[in-house]
């Protein structure tokens, strides 16, 4: 228990410590500090090359409920871009709206340069999609359900055994691949998704939500498959996830997402920077308990791991780092209350997850 | 708790190992030709429906008790009792093609109930983000409909044989009985698929399916000629897709006069319409 929240402070800045160390395999390169950088330059690429994912003025409003209000963003080519947000933030709506599955007006959505209401082909074969809910096929064995994505991307005859069998292994399926899917555990259905979407060799691999109702250890099972991949073939990943702990680990830059907005935009680094810098100016500026200074909950003392957790620690708070899901509460303003019952939740699976490792 | 931190390592020795065989996924495949997609996303969807019948049989057991029942029971009684002019055909064997034709549109009514099933599980979704255009999705589930219905007819036929109805076995006229068959139910499936996209759940799509399967089975030449019906069923007859498809099974089959060109022109422009029509519904799932 204690070697989990001695690895929290891990979290601070410059302190890649050994809360970080499982996850630094997450990158090809051996040395941990290198984990968060894109693996293509970032600055070098983005002049010519176009953006992975460029959405500007995006809107898309069901009936009177504005899903997605406005949001402009770009993702660059070979970067893990996270999605954040509570739900009904919109999330899926954006995704949808890149996807080609809901229809935008030319111009809002552009994948690699191409534009999703006028290239829809094109854009589509550009893609991996992983839909929020389970979506491979129960009654078909897992080969067969990546068969028929195969097949659908017009893999040709000759080589759609080696790729499906490629794509099944790279997500350690290999030895379930007869197996009917129904027989699969959540874990399992979701990286046979992933296998599905990587068939096509797509540029650009967007999963909605990967790892929602899994437990801990599928959780992380599913974010190494999709990093070994990431690593192996150097394709963009786009996620949207509600658990902020997530994002931080495995996000390379994140969108905070609320009410169908952008809030804020950065490397998880930048985002609890900028909240620091923020809480400083305030401290400054008027006394420590100022009103609207956006103060951690404590988390409820039977658990004592929260004990010395830097979020539940006061004391520390003028140099402790915050946490991205304190970012978001400070960029999310008053609005956030009522969906409290979110965080509470991202907070108790958070300590599962840290409890089982 | 002091395993914990190697928990992730062990788990990503597997996605390790994997790696170095990703060659493939590195190159995107060659997208096919305009023309060829619509063959290929009919062929990738007819593969699907026989994998999945291949792995559970149980459909095509159950759905094979009921035309056993309409011809074992309906079509012996009433030729026995002769009350239906048929003009010389024995009863049951002027019933067997109509039968055909009926479990044949009970199956593709069916995939209306598919398609918002496979919306709701995402499965329809992430077909929708591959490069497979509306209509040749709808094509290709609608051609799934009919090889299924096709399984469905041979059974019914083998068993109409047993019963003793004299059909042909001239391979030609079997394929056109094939052809007739696939058509007829690309037609159902893309009217059950287009009312699917405009009632959107299952329980409306399942009352509405029981509500028009019947009436359209009455309201067609499958259970007796159209020379006996009233004047008002005649018309909706002429209307009714079934009608035709009876028409040319039971020509093909029995031999008996039929109007096959007119049959297969009507059978073949039901099926185009119906996929347009589907295909063009197939975005209000999609929402
Ligand atoms: N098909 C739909 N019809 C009507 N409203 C929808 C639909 N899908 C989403 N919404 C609404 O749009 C908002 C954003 O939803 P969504 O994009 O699913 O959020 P998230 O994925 O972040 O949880 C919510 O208020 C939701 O109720
Ligand atoms: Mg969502």
């Amino acid at each position: 228990m204690t070697s989990d929240d001695e690895g929290r402070p891990g979290r601070l800045p410059g302190a890649a410590g050994p809360g970080r160390a499982p996850f630094a395999h997450r990158a090809p390169a051996p040395d941990a500090t290198a984990h968060r950088a894109p693996a293509p330059a970032p600055d070098a690429g983005s002049a010519s090359a176009p953006d992975a994912v460029t959405c500007r003025g995006l809107r898309y409003a069901f009936g009177e409920t504005r899903a997605v209000d406005g949001v402009d963003l770009s993702v660059r080519p070979g970067e893990v871009f996270g999605l954040l947000g509570p739900n009904g933030a919109g999330k899926t709506t954006a995704i949808r709206c890149i996807t080609t599955l809901l229809s935008v007006p030319a111009g809002m959505v552009r994948v690699f340069g191409h534009d999703a209401a006028k290239e829809r082909m094109a854009v589509r074969r550009l893609l991996g999609y992983v839909p929020q809910q389970l979506s491979a096929d129960a009654g078909l064995t897992g080969r067969e359900n990546v068969a028929l994505f195969a097949r659908v991307f017009d893999v040709p005859r000759r080589e759609r055994a080696a790729r499906v069998a490629q794509a099944l292994a790279a997500v350690g399926l290999t030895d379930a691949a007869g197996r009917l899917a129904n027989t699969y555990s959540g874990g399992m259905v979701r990286r046979l998704e992933l296998a599905q979407a990587l068939v096509s060799a797509p540029r650009l691999l967007m999963l909605d939500e990967p790892t929602i109702g899994l437990d801990p250890i599928a959780r992380t099972s599913v974010w190494e498959h999709i990093n070994a991949v990431r690593a192996a073939t150097g394709m963009t990943v786009l996620v949207t996830t509600h658990y902020m702990d997530e994002a931080d680990q495995y996000c390379d830059r994140v969108a905070l997402m609320h009410h169908g907005r952008i809030r804020a935009l950065g490397t998880p680094d930048e985002l609890r920077a900028a909240l620091s810098a923020r809480r400083r100016a305030a401290r400054t500026a008027a006394p420590p308990t100022a009103p609207g200074t956006p103060t951690p909950t404590p988390a409820p003392a039977a658990s004592p791991a929260s004990a010395v957790s830097p979020s539940a620690a006061p004391s520390r708070s003028s140099d402790a780092a915050p946490t991205l899901e304190d970012v978001f509460r400070d960029v999310a303003g008053s609005g956030l209350d009522e969906q409290s019952g979110d965080f509470r939740d991202v907070r108790s699976t958070r300590r599962t997850a840290h409890r089982v490792g | 708790m002091s395993e914990a931190p190697a928990a992730p390592h062990t788990a990503s020795a597997e996605p390790a190992t994997g790696a170095g065989r990703l060659d493939l996924l590195l190159v995107p495949p060659r997208a096919r030709a305009g023309w060829q997609v619509l063959p290929a996303r009919v062929v990738a969807m007819c593969v699907v429906e026989l994998q999945k019948l291949r792995h559970d049989r149980t459909e095509l057991y159950t759905r094979a008790v009921q035309p056993a029942l309409w011809l074992l029971i309906f079509g012996e009684t009433f030729t026995r009792i002769k009350a239906i002019p048929t003009g010389g055909t024995p009863y049951i064997d002027f019933l067997a093609p109509g039968i055909i034709a009926q479990s044949a549109m009970f199956i593709a009514i069916f995939y209306g109930i598919m398609i918002i099933w496979e919306r709701d599980a995402g499965i329809l979704t992430k077909l929708l983000v591959t490069p497979t255009p509306r209509a040749a999705l709808i094509a290709g589930k609608s051609f799934a409909a009919g090889v299924k219905a096709l399984i469905q007819a041979v059974v019914v036929i083998v068993f109409a044989a047993l019963l003793g109805v004299a059909m042909t076995w001239n391979p030609l006229r079997l394929l056109a009985v094939a052809v007739a068959v696939v058509l007829g139910s690309a037609f159902f499936s893309c009217l059950s698929m287009s009312i699917a996209g405009i009632v959107l759940t299952r329980d409306r799509l399942m009352g509405i399916g029981q509500a028009i399967t019947m009436p359209l089975f009455f309201a067609s030449n499958a259970l007796y000629p159209v020379s006996v019906m009233p004047g008002w069923l005649q018309t909706v007859s002429k209307i009714n897709p079934l009608s035709y498809q009876v028409d040319a099974l039971r020509g093909l089959l029995l031999g008996t006069h039929a109007h096959l060109a007119l049959d297969f022109t009507v059978l073949t422009a039901a099926a185009a319409l119906g996929i347009a029509a589907a295909a063009s519904l197939l975005g209000r799932l999609a929402r």
